[in-house]
């Protein structure tokens, strides 16, 4: 049964699918000469439907019969999600104009995936997660691959797409398992039906569940896809990458560990707190070695995956919400530092990314140079900048928790990580000059950039307005 | 003075000048810098004259409360120790600048930001009320002192930025989740309540030794300190003036605000750890510095030598002591200071730290060579210098708490002397045997105008301390009736003969107790 208020409820998407299908249509007529038009239409409908989230709260929070939730959680994560494609839409068209034409395909295919991102993040069904989940994957693995000539973008789609389906299997059968033995595939269903205790069939499903979701999520032991995805996909898509599906696929992971198996905490808090810890334990220490700075991303991703779920392993309100103001953070800083990494270009404007032709950068482009330096300083923690926020937030949320052992070892082990984000500044502020890059940034790169920046430096002010909205968030969970 | 932020406003002219320096040139940014630290001094002297020095102030004053930062607040006041550092550290800024005026020749106006910014920081440590503030400010600091070794550093400048950055940030961290803990439990940010606040002994320990893994790599303690000679020795001069003088009292400041108040059961318990470490310190750094080859070396591990004096004086847990540490740390700062200037004088002339490269200098240079050698009286710990005062009170206190200690402390006085004595004379005395040292020309009047200054307050603390006990004092006595109760009982008790009648006591009234200590001390 269809009402106007379950439809209402999910208009940012209805809003993101209208206009997706139709630029595509413009796409596929116009052709490669529209690509600008697609791009900055698709941009009009991300804000279209981030406006639109508001609708969708008044008239949430359960729409179609429990299969789909319009509250403060999706909203917040929503609102994240479309900011984050935009801006990977927005970087795109530098990148790809080198050697060939923007195409209108990428901007169409981000908004299908962030149709996708939505429903994960709204999802109060395993169905409707898996679909969702499957919508954005399968946008993805053609963006992995966009670069189709490129033996590296088909070799990460190609990559990507045997282990994501794997991943989707893992987790497919971990609801199946869950369904058989709880009898229900609605998040408040099966929650009812652990409440009596959690059976040996219900213990397999719920690890499975988790074991797909952390693939999505990029988190060690399922990790291992990343850093080839990330190095291999056009930058603009490992923008895209490492921030959009991030937020939805945490924010699916938090839903589901507190909404469906809320009454299975211990049993899945362990499983959180091994993958937290292994998360940032390895994504610092392989990030050490590497030379390209996609892969030190793509092993910081991963790092930062791992403290984000701190907040979900102390498993309250507070931890929820210093998750999803975690990954609020974490996306202006990635979205950030990707904007200073596409502009990694040498004199005729090819794309570099290795890490050592960043050496004296400080000299030849100092703008650029000073807001790497601060994303860099900003993700290994360091106050006065943003990022210590978001670690601040996870490890209070760890203590007050009761966990101070985890808080402990957890931070301990950022110290780890410090070192290698210390290591592209001492490369651009220490050492002597190599070659140098283009002259000039890119007007909406230097845009994103330096709003990312202001951000970063003066988040604080922020402080009372994400606190309000991650605890909203939060609280609509429990 | 009432409700006027001065506290904010000395944080706002050096931030506002480190923004105007990243957009100026290099010899614009020179004059932005030193006007605005002049001015931060001039600031600093105003809040001095204007600090209620009275018994009967209130213990905070210059109070700013702005809740604008959600789960902490802007919230900022004094007392008279922070006073005491604050003045420090204005008044050391403007000679870092002028110190710097010749000697940074490349990207001066990033060098001039990142000083300014640092001294934002370190007054803000200094002023912060509110526990995450703190932090925030004092983990700040690594980002400006980083980049100043780093940049502008030695040839070894890579590793010693590596090894200071990710030392003390391992130390820091352990006590952010201690302040987690702490303001879960006492439901506020706000330091001076949980300076009253009663933890829990049995996890006193554990938040005590939290602070303690940060203060102690700060301070730095043995055998944490090895980060120090590295960061010295790489460091542009200025940047070891700012180092030894004032960032490592952020770590005594660290113990006199945190530890000790708020956990003074922990701290009486933990005190013989403190003691050990500090005890080795003396006496091995002591023994260190006397066999290195490189003057700025020698001068780390002295002050490494010297912090342990102010450990033991802070663990001493009586006004003596506690005043004593204070005194040690404004001593300090201000002579291991003007001794990195000196090194920085010769260095700029010979560009080599070797000791063995210079020689009597005392002949080509006597103005260097006399101020030189107030300095290193200074730093032995002669009487009429500001060291001298600090150290025999520290001293004198740690006798009453453990009279072991004190013995194996004094000995780093004489161990002081020995290696400062011979630093000197083999620097300035002797024949000239290197023909570039005897060539070069004396201290020009930009270099007489930097260390005249500390040379003029190193004198006044030593021949007037009272101007610098008299802003702490009442706060020490409230740390101390803090302390009281858990204090340890002392192995030099002295038993009191008894009464004698007022008539025949009059001529040895009041000071009568410090009599006492001292010819105590002398047995």
């Amino acid at each position: 049964m269809i009402d106007s208020a379950s439809l209402l409820a999910v208009l940012p998407e209805l809003i993101l699918t209208a206009g997706g299908l139709i630029l595509m249509l413009i796409a596929a007529y116009g052709g490669d000469k529209s690509a600008q038009l697609v791009n900055w239409l698709s941009v009009v409908t991300l804000i279209g439907a981030g406006v639109s989230l508001s609708c969708s709260l008044a008239h949430g929070p359960v729409a179609f019969d429990g299969l789909v939730r319009a509250d403060a959680f999706s909203v917040f994560a929503k609102a994240l999600i479309y900011g984050a494609a935009a801006a990977a839409i927005l970087l795109a068209p530098r990148y790809f104009s080198v050697g060939g034409h923007p195409r209108p395909e990428y901007p169409v295919l981000i908004l299908f995936a962030a149709i996708g991102m939505g429903m994960m993040v709204s999802a109060g069904d395993m169905l409707t997660l898996y679909v969702g989940l499957e919508m954005n994957s399968l946008a993805s693995y053609v963006l992995a691959s966009f670069m189709r000539q490129d033996e590296r973008s088909s070799e990460a789609g190609l990559k990507y797409f045997v282990l994501g389906s794997l991943a989707s299997g893992i987790l497919l059968y971990g609801i199946a398992l869950l369904y058989g033995f709880t009898g229900s595939t609605n998040f408040d269903g099966i929650s009812l039906a652990l409440t009596d205790g959690v059976s040996k069939g219900e213990l397999f499903g719920l690890v499975f569940v988790l074991a797909g979701l952390a693939f999505k999520i990029s988190a060690v032991p399922f990790h291992m896809w990343t850093p080839d995805v990330y190095e291999g996909a056009p930058t603009p898509v490992t923008t895209f990458f490492a921030s959009a599906p991030k937020v939805a696929a945490i924010g699916l992971t938090v839903r589901v560990a507190i909404e469906a198996l809320g009454p299975a905490g211990l049993d899945w808090q362990q499983v959180v707190i091994f993958v937290a810890l292994a998360s940032i334990l390895f994504g610092a220490v392989a990030a050490i070695g590497q030379g390209n700075i996609k892969r030190l991303m793509a092993y910081s991703s991963i790092n930062n995956v791992g403290f984000a779920l701190i907040g979900l392993a102390a498993g309250t309100p507070a931890g929820a919400a210093a998750t999803m103001s975690y990954m609020a953070i974490y996306i202006v800083m990635t979205i950030g530092a990707f904007a200073c990494i596409l502009q990694m270009r040498d004199a005729e404007g090819k794309p570099i990314e290795t890490i050592a032709s960043l050496a004296g950068l400080s000299r030849s482009r100092k703008g650029l140079a000073a807001a790497l330096a601060i994303f860099m300083f900003s993700m290994a923690g360091i106050p006065p900048l943003f990022g210590f926020w978001a670690k601040f937030l996870v490890f209070d949320a760890a203590v007050a928790a009761g966990l101070t052992a985890l808080a402990a070892f957890g931070i301990a082990m950022s110290v780890i990580g410090a070192f290698y984000y210390l290591k592209v500044i001492k490369t651009m502020y220490f050492d002597e000059p190599a070659a140098p890059y283009e002259a000039r940034g890119g007007a909406v790169e230097n845009i994103i950039l330096t709003a990312c920046a202001v951000v970063i430096v003066f988040g604080y002010f922020l402080n009372p307005m994400l606190d309000k909205a991650s605890a909203a968030a939060a609280a609509s969970l429990f | 003075m009432d409700g006027f932020p001065i506290l904010s406003l000395m944080m706002a002219v050096p931030m506002a000048g480190a923004i105007a320096c990243l957009f100026a040139g290099a010899n614009q940014a020179r004059w932005i810098a030193l006007l605005a630290t002049l001015v931060d001094l001039v600031l600093g002297v105003v809040l001095w004259m204007n600090f209620d020095q009275s018994g009967t102030a209130a213990q905070w004053q210059f109070q700013e409360y702005a809740p604008i930062f959600g789960r902490f607040a802007w919230a900022l006041g004094i007392d008279g120790i922070a006073l005491l550092l604050i003045a420090l550290t204005v008044f050391l800024m403007p000679i870092c600048i002028g110190a710097s005026w010749l000697a940074i020749e490349k990207r001066v106006p990033e060098y001039m930001a990142a000083f300014l910014f640092m001294e934002v920081l370190m007054i803000g440590v200094f002023t912060a009320q509110d526990l995450y503030l703190f932090y925030i400010m004092f983990e700040a600091g690594l980002i400006p002192m980083y980049l100043i070794i780093g940049i502008w550093g030695g040839a070894e400048r890579i590793y010693a930025s590596y090894k200071f950055f990710l030392y003390t940030l391992l130390g820091s961290v352990l006590m952010l989740i201690a302040m987690m803990w702490m303001v879960h439990e006492a439901g506020t940010t706000d330091i001076p309540t949980l300076m009253a606040y009663h933890f829990d002994p049995k996890i006193q320990i554990w938040l005590w030794l939290a602070f303690f893994a940060s203060f102690a790599v700060k301070m730095p303690m043995w055998p944490v300190h090895t980060w120090l000679p590295d960061a010295h020795v790489q460091a542009p001069t200025a940047g070891s003036v700012i180092l030894a003088g004032v960032l490592l009292k952020m770590g005594g400041y660290g113990f006199i605000r945190f530890s000790l108040p708020m956990f003074p059961e922990a701290s009486a318990q933990l005190a013989p750890l403190v003691w050990g470490l500090s005890m080795v310190a003396v006496v091995y750094t002591s023994l260190v510095a006397l066999v290195q080859s490189d003057m700025k070396k020698l001068i780390a591990y002295s002050s490494v030598a010297h912090m342990a004096i102010v450990t033991v004086g802070l663990f001493a847990f009586n006004q003596a002591g506690l005043e004593g540490a204070m005194m040690v740390m404004l001593g300090h700062g201000l002579v291991s200071g003007a001794l990195f200037l000196c090194v920085g004088v010769i260095y700029d002339r010979l560009h080599t730290r070797e000791i063995a490269r210079y020689g009597g200098l005392s002949i080509n240079m006597p103005k260097y060579a006399v101020l030189f050698m107030l300095f290193t009286m200074a730093s032995v710990g002669l009487p009429g210098t500001s060291n001298f005062v600090g150290e025999f009170l520290s001293l004198m206190g740690i006798y009453q708490a453990s009279s072991w200690v004190a013995l194996v402390c004094t000995t780093g006085i004489i161990l002081g002397a020995a290696y400062m004595l011979y630093l000197y004379r083999r620097i300035c005395y002797g024949d000239q045997k290197n023909a570039d040292a005897a060539a070069m020309p004396d201290l020009s009047a930009r270099e007489v105008w930097l260390l005249a200054p500390i040379a003029a307050a190193v004198l006044w603390m030593g021949i007037y301390p009272e101007s610098f006990l008299s802003p702490m004092r009442s706060d020490i006595r409230a740390l101390e009736a803090r302390l009281a109760s858990a204090a340890p009982a002392g192995d030099s008790q002295i038993k009191m003969g008894p009464a004698i009648p007022a008539a025949e006591a009059h001529h040895e009234e009041t000071p009568a107790m410090s009599h006492g200590e001292a010819s105590g001390e002398a047995h």
